[in-house]
């Protein structure tokens, strides 16, 4: 079973959608117990930040995340969080990636990134399998995640930044494979096969 | 870099689309649901649903189209119309819709764009804006551009991206059924004036006023409702000619 995490933000009725168009067994869920039951974790997130991580804390959840093995999906904002630290709300995150997440700049490009943009593969991984280089991805974001060594995709927006992470047993993509159609779902899809 | 989007409108009442009667290939030609899903087949970048119910069950018949439109699509949509509440966005995003389009509403209670933005972030917040050429100036409609505001367009524009809006949907009701293309001298402005995506809305009759749109005003977006949905365009084939030209779109 995989654990779909609600935290109350809005976009888990999509993702949820999505794993039931592949036939993925998931159960939504913001309980420690039913992530401890959970085989892998799918962690959506939008909205802001600093809220996400409040939330967390508020549903006793950081520490579970930060120290379980399980093969876990950060989308969006929920990559985004693993960092260090945020520069929105100038919050602290998860701690799993180095670094903090940053901003685009408004005066070089539009800001929210909304839209689909191509994605470059990196390094191998499985998350990427059967997925074409340089193919489209759905975005809706104002903050990023600047390249780092564990960034296995990228995309470019005024400046290249890591559209997939993968650091042991956490992957993380900054698009949102619930509305990328297709390639999306196979991304997904891989997720769900993982050993 | 990301791509132009072509973005398909559809107005619903009660669940069916309203302009959609003559359609040829759909055996339930009024269905949202299903021409959604036509239109995600044919590779629509994304959806704009505008709810133009005016019964008391409104509420009630949008949360169920967005979440049947929401099973079936795997492409981002919009959902607007008469959204005024706080708890409406709420319900709507949580029923599978990636953003809320305001318009009236935010006339009214400017602050409501800066409470949803930060509620549920500035990428789930459409700034919904009617606009006509009026004395020399542009002006903002209201109330679906029947009522008047008195309100400088580029001035509210900019007002709604401070608030937070991540997006501006513009509509030229000078424009609007017209098929002469869309409003570029306005959008062109806009597009310098805003740090958000802008998405043209009003005026598309042939595939060379989106190639403007995009070359000549640099906008993110082209909205078009009935070249669609009668068929008179095929979203493909449009954007296999857009390509063609040199426009940077998702085939």
């Amino acid at each position: 079973m995989i654990a779909l995490i609600d935290y109350g933000a809005g976009n888990t009725a999509s993702v949820a959608n999505a794993l039931k168009s592949i036939n993925a067994d998931y159960k939504i869920t913001n309980s420690e117990k039913d992530i401890c039951d959970s085989e892998k974790i799918i962690f959506p997130g939008v909205g802001e930040a600093g809220f996400t991580i409040k939330k967390l804390h508020l549903l006793n959840l950081v520490n579970l995340l930060r120290i379980m093995k399980k093969p876990l999906l950060g989308i969006c904002v929920g990559m985004q969080v693993m960092c260090e630290r945020s520069k929105e709300g100038n919050s602290a995150g998860l701690g799993i990636l180095p670094g903090s997440t940053d901003m685009f700049d408004p005066s070089a490009v539009k800001v929210p990134h909304m839209g689909w943009n191509r994605v470059k593969l990196l390094k191998e991984n499985v998350l990427f399998n059967g997925i074409k280089d340089e193919i489209y991805f759905y975005y809706a974001n104002s903050f990023y995640v600047p390249l780092n060594d564990y960034a296995i995709a990228s995309s470019s927006h005024g400046l290249e930044f890591s559209a997939a992470v993968k650091k042991d047993n956490y992957y993380g993509v900054q698009f949102h494979p619930e509305k990328s159609g297709e390639a999306g779902l196979k991304v997904l899809n891989n997720f769900i096969e993982l050993a | 870099m990301v791509s132009k989007r072509i973005i398909p409108c559809l107005d619903v009442k009660d669940g069916r689309v309203v302009k959609g009667t003559n359609f040829v290939n759909l055996r339930d030609a009024g269905s949202a649901v299903e021409l959604s899903e036509r239109y995600y087949r044919e590779g629509a970048d994304e959806l704009v649903f505008l709810d133009i119910t005016a019964s008391l069950e409104k509420r009630k018949t949008l949360l169920q189209l967005v979440k049947e439109v929401a099973e079936v699509i795997r492409i981002p949509f919009t959902v607007g119309g008469g959204i005024s509440q706080l708890n409406d966005i709420e319900s709507l995003l949580k029923a599978g819709a990636d953003k809320v389009s305001l318009n009236t509403s935010i006339v009214k209670n400017p602050d409501l764009i800066k409470q949803s933005s930060k509620q549920f972030g500035s990428q789930a917040i459409v700034a919904a804006i009617d606009v006509k050429f009026v004395n020399g100036g542009y002006e903002v409609f209201i109330k679906g551009g029947t009522e008047p505001t008195g309100i400088e367009a580029f001035e509210w524009c900019r007002k709604t991206v401070d608030l937070g809006a991540g997006e501006i949907l513009l509509t030229s009701m000078d424009r609007d059924g017209t098929k002469e293309g869309y409003d570029l001298r306005f959008l062109n402005e806009l597009v310098k004036l805003v740090s958000v995506p802008v998405i043209a809305s009003g005026g598309a009759g042939t595939k060379e006023h989106f190639f403007e749109a995009f070359q000549d005003a640099d906008v993110e977006a082209c909205l078009a409702a009935s070249l669609f949905h009668y068929q008179i365009l095929n979203i493909m084939e449009l954007k296999k000619y857009l390509k063609q030209n040199g426009v940077n779109v998702r085939l």
